[in-house]
Parts: structure tokens; C-alpha cells; sequence
């Protein structure tokens, strides 16, 4: 999937992944895509979560080489 | 959709309780939500300066996993600072953000932090032993606030 910025939230616990995937987002412009990658499990649940409070969609999410991978289209 | 609130009593000043006001305010911050943090008795330890002093008991701490020793050895002075060490090289082990992290966090994402005008004054603490913009305010104002929110929680 195509993406306009990436961020390698790895190894960083929760709540690191959605506050900093937050602050990423701030900076980009309606319906950009943000990739993230993260190693904590709890963020699978989180970024869902994220997405539907803070009305960015969440793309697309998966697993890569041990790792979560998920896009987030700004809204 | 209206903006969700929350409010914290935050009343601890001791490294494990520190984290669990500062990890849900900046989550709820980063949701969109409006926070407030009301920081009184020894959560005012939280809006020192630097928080290098925050630490952690191993008495008084049955739940925390040590090796078992008698209580007189957990009460000597040092094994108070043993402990925090332990505690805070773990913590960066596993990639949990530090204290101060999370506050700037909190702080970026605009979380109002309110010290307890009555416990400042208490323990003669002076504006100049904590962080620029904070409030200080009493249970009143704070009620206020809190009487609208979604989440209240005491810490």
C-alpha cells in the first residue's frame, strides 16, 4: 500500500505507539497515509481503537517479520 | 460528537503510581479527549521540576516481585534506591517511556495540570519547586470540571 510518511514506533511500549502516531498525524494533510510499525501486541487493539475515536481510518493492518504494520489515513 | 472529558486525582507520588495518571492522560489527550489532572498530597512530587527523585518502596510493596527477604533488610535506607534502579533499567529494557516523557506528552497535548493550592501550602512548597503553567486551584474549582466529565478517576 502506498504511504506519504512512515513511523517506526519499535520497541516502544504502550503509550507510546498512539501518542506518538498521534503526533505524527498532526503535521499531515486530509487523507495522507501514515505507515506505522510497532512490536507491542497491545497495539493491535489500540490503534484500532485510535482510528475510531479520533476518526482517521485505519487502512489496513498486518504483521511483517515479527513486527504490527498498520496504515492510517488521516480524516 | 461531543469531546469527551476526563478528570484525574492524582494523590500519589511514588514511581509506580506515577505512571498510570500520566499513560491515561496522554492517551486520552492523543484520543481527542479534554483532561484535566488534579495533582494533590504527593502527586504534587509530579509537578517537581525533575523527577529524578521519584522512587519506589519494596516495603510495603507485597505485590512487587523481589527475592524474599526479611523485612528488616527491605527497610534499609539503600534498598529503596536499589529497587528504583532496578525498576526504572527494566522500564527502559521494555521500552516504557519515562516519567518525564509522559509529561511532556501530557504537556504538549495541552492536559491541564492543577496543583492543590491547600497541600502546596502544607508541606511549604513554592511555586518555584514546580514546573511553568500549572494552575493552582482548590477542590471547588476542580469539582467543577470534574462534575462534567465521562471519566473521573482517583489515583
Amino acid at each position: 500500500m502506498n504511504f506519504d510518511k512512515e513511523f517506526d514506533a519499535s520497541g516502544l511500549a504502550c503509550p507510546l505507539p498512539i501518542v506518538k502516531t498521534k503526533n505524527a498525524l498532526k503535521d499531515m494533510a486530509p487523507g495522507q497515509v501514515l505507515r506505522v510499525v510497532s512490536t507491542d501486541p497491545g497495539s493491535v487493539c489500540d490503534m484500532a481503537a485510535f482510528a475510531e475515536q479520533t476518526g482517521n481510518t485505519l487502512l489496513e493492518q498486518g504483521a511483517e517479520n515479527k513486527k504490527y504494520v498498520f496504515f492510517l489515513k488521516k480524516a | 460528537m461531543a469531546t469527551k472529558k476526563m478528570a484525574i486525582i492524582a494523590t500519589k507520588g511514588a514511581l509506580d503510581m506515577a505512571y498510570p495518571p500520566l499513560i491515561l492522560a496522554s492517551t486520552a489527550a492523543a484520543l481527542g479527549w479534554e483532561v484535566q489532572i488534579f495533582f494533590t498530597f504527593y502527586g504534587l512530587q509530579l509537578l517537581r521540576k525533575s523527577l529524578k527523585g521519584i522512587k519506589i518502596s519494596p516495603l510495603s510493596n507485597p505485590a512487587m516481585p523481589m527475592p524474599p527477604m526479611p523485612v528488616l533488610l527491605k527497610a534499609m535506607p539503600i534498598m529503596e534506591s536499589i529497587a528504583t534502579k532496578m525498576m526504572k533499567a527494566k522500564m527502559k529494557k521494555k521500552g516504557v517511556a519515562s516519567l518525564e516523557e509522559l509529561r511532556d506528552l501530557c504537556v504538549e497535548a495541552d492536559v491541564k495540570f492543577i496543583a492543590c493550592q491547600m497541600t502546596v501550602d502544607l508541606f511549604d512548597f513554592k511555586k518555584s519547586d514546580f514546573i511553568e503553567g500549572i494552575e493552582y486551584g482548590g477542590a471547588a474549582t476542580f469539582m467543577k470540571f470534574a462534575g462534567e466529565t465521562d471519566v473521573c478517576l482517583f489515583i
